[in-house]
């Protein structure tokens, strides 16, 4: 069996004044998979995460998700839509929320792109999502977005990790 | 830096080493021809294991099917057990089985050009003081339809883990779906 190291930052950063949108791009096709991981706050409570990729804003994303804020669980899909809504109740809020992403085979070209999600909001709730992206081109670049008023504020860190399997 | 010498010389067990604490030991890729694929000679050098899946299965008679996880080729199905937590798209549902059927990750079937992620953690496995469990999340997403699933699973015995498989009870893996064994010190 080989063993080598695995498990490198690609990039990160933490904002010093409030953003609507976090970008990574020109991310290298050296990876099989990658993890993004977010931690911050939002201006206000329960201001839900959005993600694309490459930019893509046409109708090719979907996701389907559970979810759960201490009294009550769920699952719902959004088909068809823009981007992917990863969180339900496990969004940003004015308390600390952390979010983890882990986008498969990301630089694959045969296959549509899928990611698994974990949303956590101690003062709200938890999500766990899967996603799509029907689109078999490379990812090089991934948008995380808010919307409506919502945005990412001043020392919200996100830092994007590359995996590579032997 | 003799601050570090100082911190160094006062600690003791194993100090961190960066780059080095997440290995990727082995990957089996799928070529359409066999619904099992194995590690095998897993060395016992790493605290945590996490196979990162994405593939998979030709099941025709449904959407999606489950895999069942086996160590050290112990097919004994009371030595498995596991509790689970799932969303369809439309509910929540939970339950559990005394099986090793169900025990992995979902898959979903051929032609849709979409492969089904998963991340199980195998943990302590060298341990050979405790029985081992496993953390898994796994999820299907084809705009349609789709599943996502946590899972824990304990198998029921005190070895050390040295091999593992994952079965698929409803047709053969895809050509292509990637199986990556990591190691976490």
């Amino acid at each position: 069996m080989a063993a080598g190291n695995t498990y490198t930052q690609i990039a990160s950063t933490t904002l010093g004044s409030s953003s609507t949108t976090i970008n990574f791009t020109s991310i290298p096709s050296t990876y099989t998979d990658l993890v993004l991981v977010l931690q911050g706050t939002a201006n206000s409570n329960y201001w839900d995460l959005y993600v694309r990729f490459n930019s893509d804003t046409a109708s090719n994303y979907s996701v389907t998700r559970l979810f759960g804020n201490g009294s009550t669980a769920g699952s719902n899909r959004l088909s068809n839509d823009t981007l992917i809504q990863t969180t339900y109740y496990g969004n940003l809020g004015t308390g600390q929320s952390t979010q983890i992403l882990n986008v498969m085979n990301y630089s694959n070209t045969t296959t549509n792109k899928t990611m698994l999600v974990r949303a956590n909001n101690a003062a709200n709730g938890v999500d766990a999502s899967a996603g799509l992206w029907r689109s078999t081109a490379a990812i090089t670049a991934i948008n995380l977005l808010m919307f409506s008023g919502g945005s990412f504020q001043a020392g919200t860190t996100a830092s994007l990790y590359g995996i590579t399997a032997a | 830096m003799p601050m570090l010498g100082i911190m160094a010389s006062a600690i003791s067990g194993n100090l961190w080493a960066p780059g080095k604490d997440f290995d990727s030991i082995a990957t089996v890729t799928a070529t359409g021809s066999s619904a099992t694929i194995s590690f095998t000679s897993i060395p016992s050098t790493y605290r945590h294991l996490q196979i990162r899946v994405t593939g998979g299965i030709s099941y025709s008679s449904n959407a999606y099917d489950a895999l069942a996880i086996q160590f050290n080729s112990d097919t004994t199905t009371t030595n498995y057990n596991q509790h689970y937590l799932a969303g369809s798209g439309s509910s929540a549902y939970a339950g559990n089985y005394t099986s090793v059927r169900n025990a992995a990750t979902w898959m979903i079937q051929s032609n849709t050009g979409i492969f089904s992620p998963g991340v199980i953690d195998i943990l302590d496995y060298a341990n050979t003081n405790k029985n081992k469990t496993v953390r898994s999340l796994s999820g299907i997403d084809f705009n349609t339809d789709g599943e996502i699933f946590f899972n824990s699973t304990l198998w029921m015995n005190t070895a050390a883990i040295t091999s593992i498989s994952l079965v698929s009870a409803s047709g053969v893996f895809l050509n292509n779906s990637s199986f990556a064994l990591y190691g976490a010190k």
